[in-house]
């Protein structure tokens, strides 16, 4: 084959595979999308869950993802903050260093599961919180911490040096810089990473099942008051999440419309992580120009 | 007031305190993150190891047994706890949703890079991202609902199997591999292209002969980590996979992987019993392979930075 003909044909296959990946795509997003549709409705996403007889919505399920999310978020961004200020602008290139680097990559490669097992070990067995939504919400912030710490770093480090230098200057001290010119300079980029990690959270399954349970009891979402077992609010019931609603209905569901459920929940898990993602940049870009009067 | 003065100028001053509070508390946010993952890693190898010296299992045993059936007593009178089902259903998942998603990953890692930059950009892009945020279990559901069926009714058998599970491993890992993919062709210096079309090669033989081979660690990089990432994904494969804990012998029939015996199986355990050490157990196996994964990129890293 002439080298003309093997660089048409060549590059004919790139297109094709291409294309390929937007096809699946496409096919994945339609499929998720119109098997869902039907099933969604008011009631459906309101509605506590049934076991056993049709008609089941999956409200509490969505309720614990969110709250869950929001605890997360609350005990994971400001160890992420740290870790991430202290890696950046104060870390030295040692052995420390390497040492707490190399942790966080192999923290952030663990499967899922082990991180899940570590928490079940650790705060349903060991400390006693039995499955509930903490341990669930630890469990998730060792998941999250290294993703987040490494987003906050590398939006750290965008920063450029000149206003390092400018703090500095005005006799600022390192801390000083550090939390009023080069966090606020570096928040467009640091909430993109937070609301991306949102979604990767949300739609996590694997770590929870073992931690945050399985079981999704009745809620009073009259009662507010943290301390009692039926209030939404109380972080020491055991909260199943939309993404094991999903798992466990297809691995042991007995209602009848279960396929009907999952679908409907994929395609609410799906929209969210979608809507999380397009929040993501909206807000980086808004923000950004704000603060920048670009 | 001399006295004073000096105090005032020797005490430290609150700039300087608040300097030291606050870097201080960040570095004990890093340390709490580098001290979970030695806990992690402690406490699952206690939980694992204590099928070895408490229940005294033999681990050779334990990783070359063909049976897995924590519940039964085998004729030497030990427990039959054969991991290599698991272990075997786990690595050929991996490699063969691997050997599927690479091709796909470096084509469209090169279209996006190297033949059209601009459809790349606006089209493959946010392409890979969404395929990146759909969580696992919707990949299992779609698995389960899809795929499943599908192999069924072309290959025959009951649909669950290996075949459904790499289908479903090959879609997931398949945004990781590409993006990092890109990653590694985009640090391969535009010189390069420059100097071989000015010899007058054409694009392909420029793609393949200097740019593939340029960015060939950080390939090799974005391929292993695809593959860990398809040994630790439990939810879409124990979904799909048919869950049997038996050598797998066809792709088509039911197996299982390490992660799949694990979240079916540790809620239906006692802890401390043998049962529920020998899936730690498998759960130290998942964690070891996790590091060796590491190990490897990092060898590979080593490896490209040297022969730069």
């Amino acid at each position: 084959m002439n080298p003309k003909l093997s660089n048409r044909v060549a590059i004919t296959v790139l297109y094709v595979i291409a294309s390929t990946i937007v096809v699946i795509l496409a096919a994945l997003l339609g499929y998720i999308i119109i098997s869902g549709l039907p099933a969604l409705s008011w009631h459906f996403l309101t509605s506590p869950a049934r076991a056993f007889t049709s008609g089941g919505g999956i409200g509490i399920q969505l309720f614990n993802s969110f709250y869950l999310l929001i605890l997360t978020m609350l005990i994971s961004f400001p160890i992420a903050l740290g870790a991430g200020i202290y890696l950046n602008e104060y870390a030295k290139q040692n052995w420390v260093t390497s040492l707490v680097r190399t942790a966080i990559e192999i923290l952030s490669s663990l499967p899922s599961v082990v991180v899940g097992l570590f928490g079940f070990l650790i705060f349903v067995v060991q400390f006693g919180f039995g499955f509930s939504i903490l341990s669930g919400a630890f469990a998730l912030t060792f998941f999250n911490l290294p993703l987040l710490t490494r987003s906050i770093e590398e939006a750290l480090a965008a920063v450029p040096d000149e206003q390092r230098e400018g703090g500095l200057a005005l006799g600022l001290s390192k801390w000083e810089t550090v939390l009023h010119i080069i966090v606020p300079a570096a928040l467009p980029t640091i909430l993109t990473g937070v609301i991306l990690s949102a979604g990767r959270i949300f739609g996590e399954a694997a770590a929870l099942i073992f931690t945050a349970g399985q079981s999704a009891p009745a809620l009073n979402f009259t009662d507010w008051n943290p301390f009692n077992i039926a209030s939404p609010l109380n972080p020491m019931r055991p909260a199943e999440t939309l993404a094991v609603h999903i798992w466990k209905i297809n691995s042991e569901g007995i209602m009848p419309d279960a396929k009907a459920i999952s679908s409907g929940s994929s395609a609410v898990l799906v929209i969210s992580v979608l809507a999380f993602n397009l929040l993501a940049r909206f807000v980086g870009h808004r923000l950004f120009k704000r603060l920048t009067a670009g | 007031m001399n006295n004073n003065l000096q105090k005032q100028l020797l005490k430290r001053s609150k700039a300087a305190k608040l300097e030291r509070l606050g870097k201080t508390v960040s570095f004990l946010a890093l340390m709490l993150i580098t001290l979970t993952v030695f806990a992690i890693i402690i406490f699952v190898a206690s939980k694992g190891l204590s099928t070895f010296f408490t229940n005294h299992v033999n681990w050779i045993d334990f990783l070359t047994g063909k049976n897995w059936n924590p519940n039964v007593t085998n004729a030497k009178g030990q427990p039959e706890v054969g991991a290599l089902p698991m272990i075997s259903g786990s690595f050929v998942v991996t490699i063969l949703s691997a050997l599927l998603a690479t091709p796909f990953a470096i084509g469209t890692a090169i279209f996006m890079n190297e033949i059209s930059p601009h459809r790349g950009a606006k089209l493959l892009q946010p392409v890979i991202e969404l395929l990146v945020g759909i969580p696992s279990v919707v990949y299992g559901f779609i698995g389960l609902t899809v795929v499943v069926p599908a192999v069924r009714s072309v290959f025959g058998g009951s649909g669950f199997g290996i075949l459904a599970g790499t289908f479903v491993l090959f879609v997931m890992i398949l945004p990781t591999v590409t993006s990092m993919s890109v990653d590694a062709l985009r640090s391969v210096p535009r010189y390069y292209r420059e100097a071989a079309l000015a010899l007058g090669a054409t694009q392909w033989q420029t793609i393949y002969k200097v740019v593939l081979r340029a960015a060939t660690p950080g390939m090799l990089t974005a391929i292993v980590f695809g593959m860990a990432r398809a040994f630790g994904e439990a939810l879409a494969v124990q979904m799909v996979i048919g869950n049997a804990a038996l050598m797998p012998t066809s792709l088509v029939s039911p197996a299982s992987t390490l992660t799949s015996v694990l979240t079916t199986g540790i809620g239906n355990t006692v802890m401390g019993s043998l049962q529920n050490n020998a899936l730690w157990s498998l759960a130290l196996v998942l964690l070891v392979m996790s590091l060796i994964f590491n190990l490897v990129i990092r060898m590979i890293g080593r490896k490209g930075a040297m022969s730069k």
